[in-house]
């Protein structure tokens, strides 16, 4: 990829801060997952065309030695993405160990020709002073850590997903005053752990060295159940995600209370399409919360539904809003 | 050979227990000794503090009673009161004493690490060890003379971001992640402004520390928020006809046949199931130990070992701290790791190199 200033300066609201001030913003994550290229550029095309959502998060995240098939891919991608009208941010990599891996992501921020997601504290550092997003893989947890990034540049930060409703409230009226926007998770199965060691790997008894790239077969990551065959996590490579995929579809309208004005939905091999297209629905009012969540449940087919983190109880469960409220 | 460390040096405020920091006249006959491995040992209570420094350690570390650390488990730790004799304790014999303040502070409420950075200043913490960048940053300005270390739920593992922590907060060590290989951290030696302190014996995290949520996925309890790890609390061991069920968060994480010892249900060393075929898919239940890497360790550049295991009784830490005292003294000496303290330590559980071993990945 090479450096494009002047497309990055063209635009100056370039990771939507400023619109999300306006009016609540739909983001998609990144591709999590080890997807085949031809399935990327068709994923990305029609979410160009087609998906209601503001800003488009690519690259990759999670392990380094998949990131030469994709980075021939971005250029095309930012590009096909922009001429759809989308904001385009680069997400790079969460746990970042070796030399090599530390040289590729400081490379690639620094030709970046749109803004930077920082999913780590190094690039955090690299970004210092430059305008950036700060990634759910890094940990703000408080309002102190808010300030911290909120000095070296970040205008937008994606929380943790563990966080409960009153510490999304808190963090909201913190980042009002600095000003940060927050973005929370409000679709998909939550990352929930990152590792230097391969588990797909190891579940094909190879070592990551020689991984033979074996987390491609699970679009969705490879299902781990219990003993009593209960489902239970999903797999990625180094990545371990939950088997259940949350959904605050029909808790929109009170984050946008608390404050929080962005929303991330994380790609599933599912029509992200409609996905994307209930919840901006639900954003405008023009589906009801409870309707959403349940058409949205008749997509996603491969897991149920949790909202436990925001809850303020284990990520795994589902509390209805009645529950909630007795 | 490592060099002096002179930062060391100036920073102690009481006399070194084993070598001093030059290589030493030794006597006659043996290899001259140089600074050995800094042994940073745990306690859960005042009992094991004592245990631990009458066993050697040079420098002891603990938390506070409360969520302020990432062992808060029923009765363990200290009170600002029992800190301060701890303290006291352990400075009269030459011994340091690290508190870690390494939980992420709750939004809206910084109040309980705030007031634990303030009491471990006043019973007279060597360093405090922390992870958040809130925390560190209100260390920095409210506490500039204390010694800030980074906490491995920092998970910093790379020169860049170990750089904005010394450089933003004036980080002295870094606890680096269990994600490293050996050859990763003696790199890392050489690229970075501050010391290293390396996990040595006891539990070992097989994901990232600092950004692993599957606690409190299935429990909600989290090491970053509450710390803990798979809280007791919700553990349940079931008999169910010949076998036992060990569940958490009413997932099941291992069975057990008749008579099979059963261990405790960390969620990371459970068996689960991939594609109908059970297998520790993480990892086996199995301790970290890197005694017979000491040589390399010190090769390495790294400045102190840390042993898990602030949860385990004084009989426990006294074993292992006299184990690792002689054995990072005889490293010192350029001998090898005597044989027998190996089988002292590990019991006969299994044990791994973790992450410094680049197989293991």
């Amino acid at each position: 990829m090479t450096a494009d200033p002047d497309t990055l300066a063209a635009d100056p609201d370039p990771d939507g801060a400023a619109a999300a001030a306006v009016a609540p913003q739909l983001t998609l994550g990144p591709i999590l997952y080890n997807w085949p290229a031809e399935t990327i550029a068709d994923f990305y095309r029609r979410i160009a065309d087609e998906a209601p959502v503001d800003v488009v998060y690519v690259g990759e995240v999670v392990c380094s030695k998949r990131a030469p098939t994709l980075e021939t891919q971005l250029p095309e991608v930012i590009d096909r993405l922009r001429r759809g009208g989308k904001r385009v941010v680069l997400s790079t990599l969460a746990l970042i160990m070796s030399e090599r891996e530390a040289a590729w992501v400081a490379e690639l921020a620094e030709a970046s020709p749109v803004i930077v997601e920082a999913n780590d504290v190094s690039t955090i550092r690299l970004m210092t002073g430059r305008r950036h997003v700060v990634g759910p893989f890094v940990n703000i947890y408080n309002e102190g850590g808010l300030a911290v990034v909120a000095r070296a540049g970040a205008t937008i930060v994606a929380l943790p997903s563990e966080l409960p409703a009153p510490a999304l409230g808190a963090l909201a009226r913190a980042a009002a005053a600095m000003p940060v926007a927050l973005e929370v998770q409000v679709f998909g199965r939550l990352p929930l752990a990152i590792s230097s060691r391969c588990y797909h790997a190891r579940s094909r008894g190879l070592h990551r060295d020689g991984c033979q790239f074996v987390c491609g077969d699970d679009p969705d990551g490879l299902a781990v159940d219990t003993l009593d065959d209960q489902p239970f996590l999903a797999i990625n490579g180094t990545q371990t995600l939950s088997h259940k995929v949350a959904s605050l579809i029909d808790e929109l309208h009170t984050l946008t209370r608390l404050g929080i004005r962005r929303f991330r939905l994380w790609p599933q091999a599912v029509d992200m399409v409609a996905v994307a297209e209930l919840h901006r629905e639900v954003l405008s009012d023009a589906l009801a919360p409870d309707a959403g969540a349940a058409r949205l449940s008749q997509l996603v087919t491969f897991a149920p539904f949790a909202n436990g983190y925001f809850k303020g109880v284990a990520g795994v469960r589902h509390v209805g809003n009645a529950a909630a409220m007795s | 050979m490592m060099p002096p460390s002179p930062a060391l040096a100036r920073r102690r405020t009481v006399p070194p227990r084993a070598a001093p920091a030059t290589a030493d006249a030794a006597a006659p006959g043996t290899a001259a000794m140089v600074r050995p491995l800094e042994l940073v040992c745990p306690a859960g209570n005042p009992a094991a503090l004592r245990t631990a420094v009458d066993a050697g350690a040079d420098v002891v570390y603990v938390g506070f009673r409360d969520e302020t650390n990432a062992r808060n488990f029923p009765g363990l730790n200290f009170s600002p009161q029992e800190l301060a004799t701890g303290i006291a304790y352990a400075h009269q014999r030459g011994t340091q004493v690290y508190v870690a303040i390494n939980t992420y502070p709750a939004a809206g409420n910084p109040g309980p690490w705030h007031r634990a950075l303030g009491a471990a200043e006043q019973a007279g913490a060597d360093a405090v060890i922390l992870a958040d960048l809130g925390l560190l940053d209100h260390a920095a300005r409210r506490h500039p003379t204390m010694r800030r270390h980074l906490s491995v739920q920092a998970s910093a593992s790379n020169p860049a971001a170990i750089r904005f922590y010394h450089e933003m907060f004036g980080v002295r060590r870094v606890v680096l992640p269990r994600v490293l290989t050996i050859d990763e951290i003696a790199r890392l030696n050489t690229q970075i402004p501050v010391e290293t302190e390396v996990f040595a014996f006891g539990g070992l995290c097989v994901m990232a520390e600092g950004r692993c949520m599957l606690s409190s996925y299935v429990t909600g309890q989290s090491p970053n928020i509450n710390g803990v790890c798979s809280p007791a609390d919700c553990v349940r061991y079931d008999q169910e006809e010949t076998r036992l069920v060990t569940r958490l968060g009413g997932f099941t994480i291992n069975t057990f046949a008749d008579g099979e010892p059963a261990g405790y249900p960390t969620l990371c060393k459970g068996r689960f199931k991939l594609n109908g075929r059970a297998s520790y898919v993480f990892e086996e239940p199995v301790s970290l130990n890197v005694l017979p890497m000491l040589g390399a360790l010190m090769a390495a550049r790294v400045t102190a070992l840390k042993i898990e295991g602030r949860q385990r009784g004084r009989a426990y830490v006294g074993r292992v701290v006299q184990a690792f005292r002689r054995a990072v003294d005889a490293a010192a000496r350029g001998q090898p790791v005597p044989e027998d303290l190996l089988a002292d330590v590990t019991e006969g559980a299994r044990m791994t190199a973790g992450a410094l071993s680049r197989s293991w990945k």
